[in-house]
C-alpha cells in the first residue's frame, strides 16, 4: 500500500489548525497548573511555620502568596473552561465515541475544582477575622482537592495513552464499559506520581526563584531568606525522587507504548544492544544525524541488560507511527526534560551539602543565579514532558483505537485558523495582564517594605489583588472596617 | 432510569450556570450601559467592587454541563458542537475576552486604554450569554439533529435569536438585582435607586421577550411550544412570571437583598420550564434522552461521584455562607500584605 497517499488522504485540512489550537491552549494552561496544585501547599507550610513560631515574617509571606493564588486561580479557570469547549469544538469525534468511557475523570476534576474554589475563597477572605488556627485548618483540605483534580485529569489523559475498560461491538463502538479499568489504566499510576511531583517541584523552584533574584540584588533580610528557603527545600527534596519516577515512567512507556518509546529514543529497527542517542535528528530513512551516541545504553535503561530487545519505529506501518519529524520533536523534548531533571539534582545536592556542613544557605552568587533559573527550567520541563506524551502518541488520539484525523471536527480549516488567531491574541493579553498584576503587587510590596508605601498608590491599579481602600479616591469609599491594631492571622 | 436522572442533573447544572454565571454577565451588561467615563464612574466603581476573582468559579458550572454532556450523552454532545460550531466558538472566545478585559481595565493608566478594555469586558459580557442562548434556542427548535453540519441557519433564526435575547435579559435582571443589594451593602445609597430602576426595566424586558418567544415558537418550535403552554411546563412558566413580579416588588422594599432569591427563582424556573417542555427529547423530535445515553456503568459512577461531591461541597458551601453572613470574611487590604 502506498502509505504516503494514505497519509495524505487521512489528513483533512482542518487537522493542522485544530492541533495547533489544542496544543497552544493546553501549553498555556499547563503553565498555571503547578501553582494551582502546589501553591496552596507551600503557602500552608509557611502559614504553619508562622503560627507555630509566632513568626510575623512567615505570616506576611503566606498572606502575600495567598493573594497571588487568587489571581492565578482565576486565570486558570478561564483557560481551563476554554479547554473543555475545545473538546467539542475540535474533537467532537473523540467525545462522541469515547466520552462515556473516559469522561468520568473530568467529572471528578470539575467537582474537585469547585471544592477548591470554595476553600480558596474561605482561605483568602479568612485572614482578617477568623481565629488563626481555625483559619489554618480550613485551608488544610486545599492541597487535597488539588490532588483530586489532578487525579481526574491524569486519569483522562492516561486513558488516551493506554485505553482499556471496554470491548468493541460489530460497528466498532465501545460497549461493556468497566469503569475501574478505564480509570486505572496501566500508565495512570506512573503518570500521576510523576506529574504530581513535577507540579510541587516546579511551584517550589518558581517561588524560590523570585526571592533568589531579590537575594542577588542585595535584599538579604530574613524575609527573603525565609521566602527562599521554604519553597526551595520542598523542591530540592522532591528532585531526586522525580528522577526515579521519570525513569520509572519511561520504562512503563517502553512496556505499554513501545512505539512511543521508540520515538522518544529514536529507535528505528527492533533490536537488542540498542544505543542511546543524546539529541540528534531522525531521518526519513531511519538513520540518525548528529547527536551523541552511547552504545548499548538504551537497552540497559529499558531492561537493565544490554540484550533487552527494544521495539523500533519500523515495526509498524508508517501510517501508525509518528513521522520522522514528530519523533525528533519527541526525542528532543524528552532529552531536554531528562537533562534539566539531572541538572536540578546537582543544584539540590549543592544546597543539601551547604546545609549539612554549615546549616546555612550557600554563599556563592552562582548558586543563587542557578536557583533563579531553576523555576523557568522546570516550567520548560513541564512543557517538554507533555510534548513527549502527546506528540509521541501520534497519529493516535486514542492510542491504537482512534486516529486524530477521525476525531477532528468537520468545520472548515479557515474558521479554525481564524479562531486560532483570535485565541492567540487574547491569550497574549490575558497572560500579559496576569504578569502585570503580579509585577504591580510586587512593586507595591517592595515599596511598602522600604517604608515608601505612600509614594504613589500603585495599589489602586491592581484589580484582583488585595483591596486598597482609598479615602475618597473619586468614588465613595465603602464603610471602614477592622479597627486599628487588629492584626490578621494571629501574630503580626 | 439512570438516563432520566442524569438528564435532570444536566438541567439542574444548566440552571445553576444560568443563575450563577448570569449574575456575572449581568454586571458586565450594566457596565456596558453605564454611560460615559464621567457619568458611569460610580456604577462602574460598584461593579468592580462587587466582583471578586473567585467569581470566575461560576464557569465551573458550565464546565460541568459540558462534562455531563459528553459523559452522559456523547452523541448529543457531538451533535451540538458540530452543528453549532460558530455560536459556541464565539461564546468561548467571549468568555476569555471578558476575563481579559476585566483584568486589564484597572492596570491600564490611560483613560483611552481603560475604555477599550472596559468595553471589551462589557461587550463580551453581552455576547457570551447571547450566543449560549442561541444554542439553547437551536436545540429547542429541533434544527440540530445527529449528522447536521455547521451552518448559519441552524442558529440564525427567530427562535434561536429570541432565546439569545432572553438569555441576555435574564442576565440583566440578575445583575441589576444583585447590584442593588450590593449598593446597599457598600453603603452607596444613590446607586440603590439607580440599579433598582434597571432591575425593574429588565424584568419588563424579560417578560416582553418571553412573550415574543411564545409567539415565535408556535410554528418554529412547535413541540417545545406545546410543552410550554400545557401541563407542568405551563405551571413552571407561570411560576417564573410570578417570581419575576415578586422581584419587582421586593427590589423596591426595605430589604432589596431578598429580591435576589426571587430573581434567581425566576431564571431557574424558566430553565426548568424549557427542560420539562422538551421531555423526553434532548433534541426535540430527533434524539431522545434514552437514545443518546452513554454507557450505564459510567453514568452510575457519575451519579455516585456527583453525590459524594455534593456531600463534600454542601458543608463547604455552608461554612462559606455562615462565615460570610457573620461578616467574618473580608478581603485582604493593603495593610495586611505590607507588613
Ligand atoms: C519539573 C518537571 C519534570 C522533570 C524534572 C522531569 N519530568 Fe518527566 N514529565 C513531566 C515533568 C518533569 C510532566 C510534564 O509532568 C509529564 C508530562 C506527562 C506527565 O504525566 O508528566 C512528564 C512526562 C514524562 C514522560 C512521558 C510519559 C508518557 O509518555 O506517558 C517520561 C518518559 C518522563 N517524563 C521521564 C522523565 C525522566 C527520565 C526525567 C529525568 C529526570 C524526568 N521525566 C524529569
Ligand atoms: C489532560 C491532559 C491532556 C489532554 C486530555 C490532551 C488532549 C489532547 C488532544 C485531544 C490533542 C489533539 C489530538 C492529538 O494531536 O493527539 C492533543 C494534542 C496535543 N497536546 Fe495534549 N492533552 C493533554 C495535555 C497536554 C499538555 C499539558 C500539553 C502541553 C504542552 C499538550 C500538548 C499537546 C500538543 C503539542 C499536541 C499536538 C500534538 C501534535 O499535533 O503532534 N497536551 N492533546
Ligand atoms: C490539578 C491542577 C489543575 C488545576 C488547578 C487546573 C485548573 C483548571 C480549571 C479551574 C479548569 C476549569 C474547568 C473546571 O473547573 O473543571 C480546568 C479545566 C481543564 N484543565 Fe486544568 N487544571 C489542572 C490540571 C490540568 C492538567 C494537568 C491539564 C492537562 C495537562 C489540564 C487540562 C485541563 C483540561 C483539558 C480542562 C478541561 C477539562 C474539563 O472540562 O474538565 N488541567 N483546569
Amino acid at each position: 500500500m502506498d502509505t504516503a497517499t494514505q497519509l495524505l488522504a487521512g489528513t483533512p485540512a482542518q487537522l493542522l489548525p485544530a492541533r495547533e489550537l489544542m496544543a497552544f491552549t493546553l501549553a498555556s494552561h499547563i503553565l498555571l497548573v503547578p501553582f494551582g496544585v502546589a501553591l496552596p501547599f507551600i503557602t500552608l507550610v509557611m502559614h504553619h511555620r508562622g503560627l507555630r513560631r509566632g513568626d510575623a515574617t512567615a505570616l506576611l509571606l503566606a498572606r502575600r502568596w495567598s493573594a497571588v493564588m487568587a489571581v492565578q486561580f482565576a486565570v486558570g479557570v478561564v483557560t481551563g473552561t476554554i479547554l473543555s469547549f475545545e473538546f467539542g469544538l475540535l474533537w467532537p469525534g473523540m467525545m462522541g465515541r469515547w466520552g462515556d468511557v473516559f469522561g468520568l475523570g473530568f467529572g471528578v476534576e470539575a467537582w474537585a475544582f469547585f471544592l477548591e474554589a470554595i476553600l480558596i475563597a474561605i482561605y483568602l477572605y479568612g485572614w482578617r477575622r477568623l481565629k488563626p488556627w481555625t483559619h489554618f485548618w480550613l485551608g488544610v483540605p486545599l492541597p487535597l482537592t488539588a490532588l483530586l483534580g489532578a487525579f481526574g485529569i491524569i486519569a483522562a489523559n492516561s486513558w488516551m495513552n493506554t485505553p482499556q475498560g471496554f470491548t468493541l461491538d460489530a460497528d466498532g463502538d465501545p460497549v461493556n464499559v468497566d469503569v475501574r479499568q478505564a480509570i486505572f489504566t496501566p500508565i495512570f499510576g506512573p503518570e500521576y506520581w510523576h506529574f504530581t511531583v513535577a507540579m510541587f517541584l516546579t511551584a517550589g523552584y518558581v517561588v524560590a526563584g523570585v526571592y533568589a533574584v531579590g537575594w542577588l540584588r542585595g535584599r538579604r533580610g530574613r524575609y527573603h531568606r525565609l521566602g527562599f528557603t521554604v519553597p526551595f527545600t520542598v523542591a530540592a527534596v522532591l528532585t531526586p525522587l522525580q528522577l526515579f519516577l521519570g525513569d520509572n515512567i519511561a520504562r512503563q512507556v517502553f512496556q505499554k507504548q513501545p512505539v512511543k518509546f521508540a520515538a522518544t529514543e529514536l529507535v528505528w529497527d527492533t533490536d537488542t544492544h540498542v544505543p542511546e542517542y543524546l539529541f540528534g535528528r531522525l531521518q526519513e530513512d531511519g538513520t540518525v544525524k548528529g547527536g551523541l551516541k552511547i552504545p548499548q545504553l538504551d537497552s540497559v535503561l529499558a531492561g537493565f541488560r544490554p540484550d533487552t530487545q527494544v521495539t523500533g519505529l519500523a515495526s509498524v506501518p508508517a501510517a501508525d507511527r509518528p513521522t520522522a519529524t514528530q519523533a525528533t520533536i519527541v526525542h528532543w523534548a524528552f532529552d531536554i526534560m531528562a537533562t534539566i531533571g539531572s541538572l536540578l539534582i546537582v543544584l539540590a545536592l549543592w544546597y543539601a551539602w551547604c546545609w549539612w556542613r554549615r546549616r546555612d544557605l550557600p554563599r556563592s552568587r552562582w548558586f543563587f543565579r542557578c536557583a533563579a533559573l531553576a523555576g523557568a527550567a522546570s516550567m520548560l520541563c513541564v512543557e517538554c514532558g507533555w510534548i513527549t506524551t502527546e506528540v509521541g502518541r501520534q497519529p493516535w488520539i486514542v492510542y491504537q483505537n482512534m486516529r486524530v484525523s477521525e476525531a477532528v471536527t468537520p468545520t472548515r480549516a479557515a474558521s479554525l485558523w481564524t479562531m486560532f488567531g483570535v485565541v492567540v491574541v487574547v491569550y497574549v493579553l490575558v497572560f500579559g495582564a496576569f504578569l502585570t498584576v503580579l509585577l504591580k503587587m510586587r512593586t507595591r510590596w517592595r515599596l511598602a517594605d522600604g517604608g515608601e508605601a505612600a509614594a504613589e498608590n500603585p495599589e489602586t491599579d491592581t484589580p484582583y489583588g488585595p483591596r486598597h481602600e482609598p479615602a475618597g479616591a473619586g468614588a465613595q469609599p465603602p464603610p471602614a472596617e477592622a479597627g486599628p491594631g487588629h492584626t490578621p492571622g494571629g501574630a503580626g | 432510569m439512570t438516563a432520566d436522572i442524569l438528564s435532570w442533573v444536566l438541567l439542574l447544572a444548566i440552571a445553576a450556570y444560568a443563575c450563577g454565571g448570569g449574575v456575572d454577565y449581568g454586571a458586565g451588561f450594566w457596565d456596558l450601559l453605564a454611560g460615559g467615563a464621567e457619568r458611569g464612574r460610580r456604577p462602574r466603581w460598584l461593579i468592580d467592587h462587587a466582583m471578586a476573582p473567585v467569581w470566575e468559579v461560576n464557569n465551573v458550572w458550565l464546565v460541568f454541563v459540558l462534562v455531563l454532556m459528553w459523559t452522559g450523552f456523547p452523541a448529543f454532545f457531538q451533535t451540538v458542537f458540530t452543528a453549532l460550531w460558530l455560536p459556541l466558538a464565539l461564546a468561548a472566545v467571549g468568555m476569555v475576552l471578558r476575563g481579559a478585559g476585566f483584568a486589564l481595565r484597572k492596570p491600564a493608566r490611560l483613560l483611552a486604554a481603560r475604555r477599550v478594555y472596559g468595553a471589551t469586558f462589557a461587550v463580551a459580557s453581552l455576547l457570551t450569554p447571547f450566543f449560549l442562548g442561541t444554542v439553547i434556542g437551536s436545540v429547542a427548535s429541533g434544527r440540530v439533529s445527529p449528522g447536521t453540519t455547521a451552518s448559519a441557519d441552524a442558529w440564525a433564526n427567530a427562535t434561536s435569536v429570541t432565546a439569545g435575547l432572553l438569555a441576555v435579559c435574564a442576565t440583566a435582571v440578575l445583575g441589576a438585582v444583585f447590584l442593588t443589594a450590593d449598593a446597599r451593602r457598600f453603603g452607596a445609597h444613590d446607586l440603590v435607586g439607580h440599579f433598582r430602576l434597571r432591575a425593574r426595566i429588565a424584568v419588563g424586558a424579560l417578560l416582553v421577550v418571553g412573550a415574543v418567544g411564545l409567539v415565535v415558537t408556535a410554528d418554529d418550535a412547535s413541540y417545545v411550544h406545546h410543552g410550554l403552554t400545557h401541563g407542568w411546563g405551563l405551571l413552571l412558566v407561570l411560576l417564573s412570571v410570578a417570581a419575576g413580579a415578586v422581584t419587582v416588588v421586593l427590589v423596591g422594599g426595605p430589604a432589596p437583598g431578598r429580591a435576589r432569591y426571587s430573581a434567581v427563582a425566576a431564571v431557574a424556573l424558566a430553565v426548568a420550564a424549557w427542560g420539562v417542555a422538551q421531555r423526553p427529547y434532548l433534541v426535540p423530535t430527533s434524539l431522545t434522552v434514552r437514545q443518546a445515553v452513554g454507557a450505564s456503568a459510567t453514568l452510575q459512577w457519575m451519579l455516585v461521584v456527583s453525590l459524594v461531591a455534593l456531600l463534600l461541597i454542601g458543608p463547604a458551601v455552608t461554612v462559606l455562607y455562615r462565615l460570610d453572613t457573620r461578616g467574618v470574611l473580608e478581603p485582604l487590604t493593603d495593610e495586611d500584605v505590607t507588613g
